[in-house]
């Protein structure tokens, strides 16, 4: 569970890292990645296990859309520049709620027979439920193939200097916007991937973003904004915390140890773990 | 300067006192139960939206978790009401000085951080105070409290006949609201807070007292909107910790500033006027259906106006003028 909060997080912190946006729609993008996988379910009886890169290819273009059609407008605010952004992706999480309810019906959905579903693996003694397992190594080739990406090709190299500097890239002719819409939809796609997966073990409906959105925020705070590798740690540790106070305090107040947690850190390190001061 | 500044203070405070008394008279004009809930709603959320303007507009401490003080407001009274028959208006008081001693003990830690560290900090605290509540078996519950009908008179603040007591309740508060922002604004407060907004470290060389600044600011805030809560469980007589303590409460609170103008006097006032009736009206014409329409409507003009105009719908009156301005200017 960790590690899927972790790589629900590194969408988020790759966004924020980039051009310090939050996207406060994080939580409504994986909800539309696990209507995508149930659907893909329903009516094609494709595996989420196999539907999960179409899912991500389509997150993609998705975010990429948003970047050019919200975002890009948001970013040129001069006043008000932090409200501006989180209204703006706020205002899209409503209405991407809105539309899901509309077209789905406010109806719990699951997916009831898939490969993974319901199969226990034992590993060295301890019984693991298989989509989960089968999550956490989807979430480990994932972000390896992100570090990789983001420190050895040139694209990368690109994301990485206009980071640095937006106007300096401008000169050596880097088109700032296409990075930046590259830059949304591989924090998407990654999104896309975590909610196929999760498609598998959790009810499909149209505000399950929300109850994860506030989980990833705090996994990216946690870990630093701006550290990719952060959120990942941010995620396990979250994944930890949490299992920790599921054996100690009753199941409704699960989150509040990982937002307890949260609140102890920052008074630490009021940049997260591996922020820069 | 100072001279516009002063006339402009002067002149805003007959506009809020002309706009008050028609307001006072409105229920004259309107019978309609309906339309007055509108009407109570738009005034609580505009003195709500005020509130909250003190700390993250004026003072810039973004605050997405306001909600918790208006929970506080509103269990306090129910629960002093409930279990020990101690009269709202106490309840109101002691709901208010509860959620300021909250705000300023929450202050100390909070205020070290920056920016978004500071906007999760502030989410993840209600969240924690909802799912606490939520829990709590004293206190209702996931289930929430009743409010038992004790009669019908201003001493127990329960109205049975009609809305307008409440109307005019709603009306003082926000009166009272917005004559707290007018008064700060020109006051050291005012100035300090802008400051540090603007650049916290330059203000703190120059002798603000940052921290103690936004102890105050976030205070006053945090005691308006408990007596907004404690209101608003009175008016609906029925509380529980998700309609009270929400994170979408805290949304509803912070979105008329921001579409009004974050900062400024007017802003939550104006913002509220447009978007409360139309929140009511799509949710009461197109959402009966349970299908989300007005959840598209809704966060469609959210995206569209802040895009549009980042610094609200008052930078339209101001642009107006700077018009006109230049044009006394060139004749």
């Amino acid at each position: 569970m960790g590690l899927l909060y972790g790589l629900i997080a590194v969408g988020l912190a790759l966004i924020f890292g980039l051009m310090d946006v939050v996207n406060f729609a994080h939580g409504e993008f994986l909800m539309i990645a696990m209507y995508a996988t149930f659907f893909l379910f329903a009516f094609f009886a494709i595996d989420p296990l196999l539907s999960a890169p179409l899912v991500a290819a389509a997150l993609f273009i998705f975010g990429a859309v948003v970047y050019l059609l919200i975002v890009r407008f948001a970013m040129r605010a001069k006043a008000n520049a932090g409200m501006v952004q989180i209204f703006s992706t706020f205002g899209l999480a409503i209405v991407m709620r809105g539309l899901a309810q509309f077209f789905f019906t406010p109806d719990y959905r699951s997916i009831p027979q898939s490969w993974l579903g319901g199969k226990t693996v034992s590993v060295a003694g301890i019984f693991l439920p298989e989509p989960q397992l089968i999550g956490a190594l989807v979430s480990i080739a994932a972000f390896a193939g992100l570090y990789f990406f983001i420190n050895r090709t040139d694209f990368g190299r690109a994301l990485e200097a206009t980071r640095e500097d937006p106007g300096a890239v401008a000169l050596v002719g880097i088109d700032k916007n296409r990075v930046f819409a590259l830059g949304w939809g591989l924090g998407a796609a990654l999104v896309g991937l975590a909610g196929a997966i999760m498609a598998v073990f959790f009810y499909v409906y149209p505000d399950v973003g929300a109850s994860f959105a506030l989980i990833a925020y705090v996994t990216v705070a946690l870990g630093g904004f701006g550290s990719v590798f952060g959120a990942f740690a941010g995620g396990i540790v979250v994944g930890l915390v949490e299992a920790v106070t599921a054996l100690v305090l009753p199941p409704s107040l699960k989150s509040v140890g990982i937002y307890a947690v949260y609140l102890l850190v920052v008074f630490i390190r009021p940049r997260g773990l591996f922020g820069s001061m | 300067m100072d001279k516009n500044f002063a006339a402009r203070r002067r002149r805003d405070l007959l506009i809020a006192a002309v706009l008050a008394v028609l307001a006072a008279l409105a229920p004259l004009f309107v019978k309609d139960v309906y339309v007055q809930n509108i009407l109570i709603l738009t005034l609580m959320y505009a003195a709500l939206s005020q509130s909250w303007n003190i700390l993250s507009g004026y003072c810039g401490q973004i605050s997405l978790g306001h909600a918790l003080y208006f929970g506080i407001g509103a269990y306090t009274t129910e629960l002093l009401f409930t279990k020990f028959g101690v009269l709202p208006w106490f309840g109101m008081l002691s709901g208010g000085v509860i959620a300021a001693a909250i705000a300023m003990a929450l202050g100390y830690p909070f205020f070290r951080l920056r920016g978004h560290y500071f906007v999760i900090a502030t989410i993840v605290i209600a969240e924690i105070g909802l799912l606490l509540f939520q829990n709590w078996d004293w206190a209702g519950a996931a289930l929430g409290i009743t409010i038992p009908v004790r009669g019908d008179s201003w001493l127990k603040f329960q109205f049975m006949r009609s809305k307008l007591p409440y109307f005019y309740f709603a009306l003082a508060l926000c009166c009272l609201a917005w004559f707290v922002t007018w008064w700060l604004e020109d006051s050291k407060w005012g100035f300090w807070w802008r400051a540090v907004k603007d650049n916290p470290d330059a203000a703190e060389s120059l002798g603000v007292v940052v921290f103690n600044s936004k102890m105050g600011a976030a205070a006053v805030s945090a005691f308006l909107v408990a007596v907004g809560g404690s209101f608003y469980a009175q008016y609906l007589a029925y509380i529980d910790p998700e309609s009270v303590m929400g994170f979408q409460f805290s949304l509803l609170m912070a979105l008329p500033a921001v579409l009004g103008g974050i900062g400024t006097l007017w802003g939550p006032v104006l913002g509220a006027a447009i978007l409360i009736p139309m929140t009511e009206l799509t949710r009461s014409y197109i959402g009966g259906s349970g299908r989300g329409v007005d959840l598209i409507v809704y966060g469609t003009l959210i995206v569209l106006i802040s895009l549009a105009l980042p610094q609200g719908l008052v930078s339209l009156f101001s642009r107006a003028r700077a018009k006109n301005q230049v044009k006394g200017a060139t004749r």
